[in-house]
């Protein structure tokens, strides 16, 4: 009790700090004293705080989807002219055509936004601040001022980013990891002007925030779980969240190391990163003795961890929503949290898969070869437990199960081919090909998305109080699935025959001329996969307004403590006290019951757990 | 109830859990200094005798930031306002002798930035000043604290804040202690 009342205390001290006169137990009433700005502007509500990240992250999601689409423009179409283009883009699509210049700022800024900006910021931060403490059974965050700032260094960090594209040289264009030379020479390219300072600033913001909430995450699931909510009944939603939060933690910071690193060497002429370098119209450089590859190690030691800081989240909302969706307990929960755990552990220590072919010593290679490939040994374990989850479950077909079942086959799919690229004997085949493309796009782009639209459909109604339409969210799912297969299937095969990545017309090159064709088709399928995104954002905003009402508090049947709080939870969630925690979350189909919620005190005839 | 109370504050777990985070910033400086210096092209120095002082400047530090806290928790008030300000003199003092190595390695014609430099001079500033960052860092909650102690009209007895910033004061502490050590004798 004395935790939850420090809490409550918090949320007064805080938030309500003009209103002194409280009872502790009405806090779901507090909405109507408070005023526009402090209940959907600067909120310290976790509830409000996600949907200000989810919102941002769509925001984001259609402008570097939109970008995909424009540059697809190009490789599909290289000799024609589509003079909206020049409307759009003015001097960067002269005559309606794509510069190579603002192809490499499209390329870029689509990676960078989608990595950082949706998978992360829109994904963790969105379900990480709804789901933990509506989950976990707190009334807030351990720190809600900590969750508010959080937010605002990625507004801050979107802004940023955003306005680089404005600028006169255009945003930076030299691939969304930023290697040096390209991003610590102003002079290596118009992107790597201005655009680049605002890189760097808006990727420093955002890691400020990613820890200010990751911090705020670990220390929540920690220590503010509600009476009986033992670690071993979490929902693995929370599980996942936590483990993504730990690696954002512990990775982040080296990131933020390599770019500092990187703004000695644009600013202020040291040479971490530079030998022997020779620019056009500049002549040779001074610095030496740097080193690109140091970077590339800083970098990845980030980078690979972010591939599992944007998965884990889709992997925990996936087995949540399996469950329920199944109306069994999931398989193999210790299985999967252990996995869980593994993959968080392997994540640290596979990072230079992604740099096999920089001359790294073959010795060294073999090792990270060989964890890489060990990855695939908790992956699969998931994967087992996930159809062994659906084997013989009493299935419902909703929009978020459907997503959810997505997301297992994508993961399998794009899985598989992570095994080839794990080898670094193929690697030096593979990388920087359109393989790679594929490969990483199913596994961590389609499949995070997938866990991300899953767990929309899903806890909608818990966020606004209404439910999405299903029939347009049906459409929405075959055709999205549909979609990404046959945009990505395809570049395997272009891959294999070592069309390489990050080139700007392939039209003129013989090798690769006979993809011309499919590249159209990549294409044309590409902007209908858009259009269907579109059409899931009218549905998502139409139904915040005008969507079928909840009617009771737990419209899946679930077991989760987020379904005992009231239809739309006030700041603190629970009116009156937090419910207390009986039982594991997954109790479906027991004793002749279909499930048995978290808060149902244990029979005399069960056993605990 | 008991074993509620053994629990952390939640804000002394943020605080820890951020540490860490502090410690994977300085071991990714750290460990890019041990791969770059095994690279060729990288210049062996002496550490200027002034990063000596600085280090017994902030040792002694955490001394008064220990006895600012026990007073603090004896409610001598009048004490602890001392140790706190002598506290932040002294992290003050660390700071102008940190800068002080910088000039002297400079004036040895040790460029630290510049087309000149030798990135283990660089490496020296950039890990050096992250860390003076992070003590004024430590200042500014000090200082922060410390007004707090004057301007709250109803007596504030709740340590916590203190705590806090003596348990962020010593790991800057140690911090430093690490990075020396690291810088004398690996670099």
């Amino acid at each position: 009790m004395s935790n939850e009342a420090t809490i409550i205390e918090d949320v007064h001290v805080k938030s309500v700090t003009s209103h002194d006169v409280h009872e502790h137990g009405d806090h779901g009433h507090h909405e109507h004293h408070e005023t526009f700005l402090s209940k959907y502007v600067f909120s310290m509500d976790h509830k409000m705080i996600a949907k200000q990240f989810l919102i941002t992250g769509m925001v984001w999601a259609v402008l570097g989807g939109l970008m995909s689409v424009l540059f697809r423009l190009q490789l599909g179409y290289p000799d024609a002219s589509f003079p909206f283009l020049e409307s759009l883009l003015g001097k960067w699509a002269k005559g309606g055509q794509i510069t190579p210049e603002a192809y490499y700022a499209l390329v870029t800024t689509h990676g960078t936004v989608l990595v950082f900006f949706v998978l992360t910021a829109g994904l963790s931060g969105t379900f990480a601040n709804f789901l933990i403490p509506l989950q976990i059974g707190a009334r807030d965050m351990a720190s809600p001022f900590m969750n508010m700032l959080s937010y605002w260094f990625f507004f801050v960090a979107s802004v940023v980013m955003l306005s680089s594209m404005f600028v006169e040289t255009g945003p930076f264009s030299g691939g969304w990891t930023a290697y040096p030379p390209l991003s610590a020479l102003g002079d290596a390219s118009p992107g790597s002007k201005t655009g680049m300072d605002l890189w760097i600033i808006a990727m420093s913001l955002f890691i400020v925030s990613s820890l200010l909430g990751g911090l705020n995450y670990i220390a929540t699931i920690l220590n503010m779980r509600t009476k009986g909510m033992s670690m071993t009944r979490l929902p693995l939603t929370i599980w996942a969240l936590f483990f993504t939060a730990v690696l954002g933690v512990l990775s982040f910071p080296v990131l933020l190391s390599g770019m500092i690193l990187l703004i000695f060497d644009r600013n202020f002429g040291t040479s971490f990163y530079l030998s022997d370098i020779f620019v056009n119209g500049v002549g040779a450089l001074p610095n030496e003795g740097g080193s690109a590859i140091l970077y590339q190690h800083l970098f990845w030691f980030l980078g690979h961890p972010e591939v599992y800081i944007i998965l884990l989240p889709a992997m925990g909302m996936v087995s949540e929503i399996m469950s329920v969706s199944s109306r069994k307990p999931i398989f193999g929960y210790m299985a999967m949290l252990g996995s869980l755990f593994a993959i968080a552990a392997l994540a640290f220590l596979v990072w230079a898969h992604h740099m096999f072919v920089t001359g790294l010593n073959p010795f060294l290679g073999s090792v990270f070869v060989l964890l890489t490939l060990l990855i695939a040994v908790p992956s699969a374990i998931k994967v087992f437990n996930w159809l062994t989850t659906l084997w013989r479950g009493n299935i419902r077909f909703t929009p978020g199960m459907l997503f959810a079942i997505g997301f297992v086959s994508l993961f399998i799919s794009g899985g598989l081919t992570g095994i080839w690229l794990g080898n670094a004997a193929l690697d030096i085949h593979l990388h920087d090909t359109y393989f790679v493309i594929a490969h990483f796009h199913i596994v961590m782009g389609v499949a995070s998305m997938f866990g991300m639209f899953a767990g929309m459909y899903h806890w909608f109604p818990k966020m606004y109080g209404r439910f999405m339409n299903n029939t347009l969210g049906y459409i929405h799912f075959w055709v999205t699935i549909a979609g990404a297969y046959l945009i990505f299937w395809p570049m395997h095969y272009e891959g294999l025959a070592g069309m390489p990545r990050r080139y700007f017309d392939f039209s003129i090159w013989e090798s690769f001329k006979q993809f011309g064709e499919l590249n159209k088709f990549i294409t044309i399928v590409s902007m209908i996969v858009f259009a269907v995104q579109i059409l899931f954002l009218m549905n998502f905003f139409y139904s915040i307004f005008k969507g079928r009402k909840v009617t009771s508090e737990n419209p899946w049947e679930a077991n989760t403590l987020e379904w005992t709080t009231p239809i739309r939870p006030g700041h603190g969630n629970w009116v009156g006290e937090i419910p207390e925690v009986h039982r594991w979350a997954y109790d479906y189909g027991k004793d002749g019951k279909d499930f048995i919620q978290q808060t149902t005190p244990v029979g005399a005839d069960e056993s605990t757990h | 109830m008991s074993t509620e109370k053994k629990k952390a504050h939640p804000y002394k777990f943020i605080l820890w859990v951020g540490l860490g985070s502090i410690i994977m910033l300085f071991a990714g400086m750290t460990s890019a200094y041990i791969v770059k210096k095994g690279q060729a092209n990288w210049l062996d120095f002496e550490l200027p005798v002034v990063f000596w002082f600085s280090t017994l400047v902030i040792l002694l530090s955490s001394v008064t930031m220990q006895m600012a806290l026990k007073k603090f928790k004896e409610r001598q008030m009048g004490q602890y306002r001392g140790f706190i300000t002598l506290t932040v003199v002294l992290g003050l003092v660390f700071v102008v002798t940190q800068m002080m190595g910088f000039s002297a390695l400079e004036a040895n014609s040790i460029a630290l930035t510049g087309p000149r430099s030798n990135s283990a001079g660089s490496f020296l500033l950039v890990i050096a000043g992250l860390h003076i960052l992070h003590v004024l860092g430590g200042v500014i909650a000090l200082a922060i604290i410390f007004l707090r102690a004057y301007s709250v009209k109803t007596k504030f007895y709740n340590a916590l804040p203190v705590e806090l910033a003596s348990i962020y004061w010593h790991f800057v502490d140690i911090l430093w202690i690490y990075l020396f050590v690291f810088l004398q004798f690996v670099g």
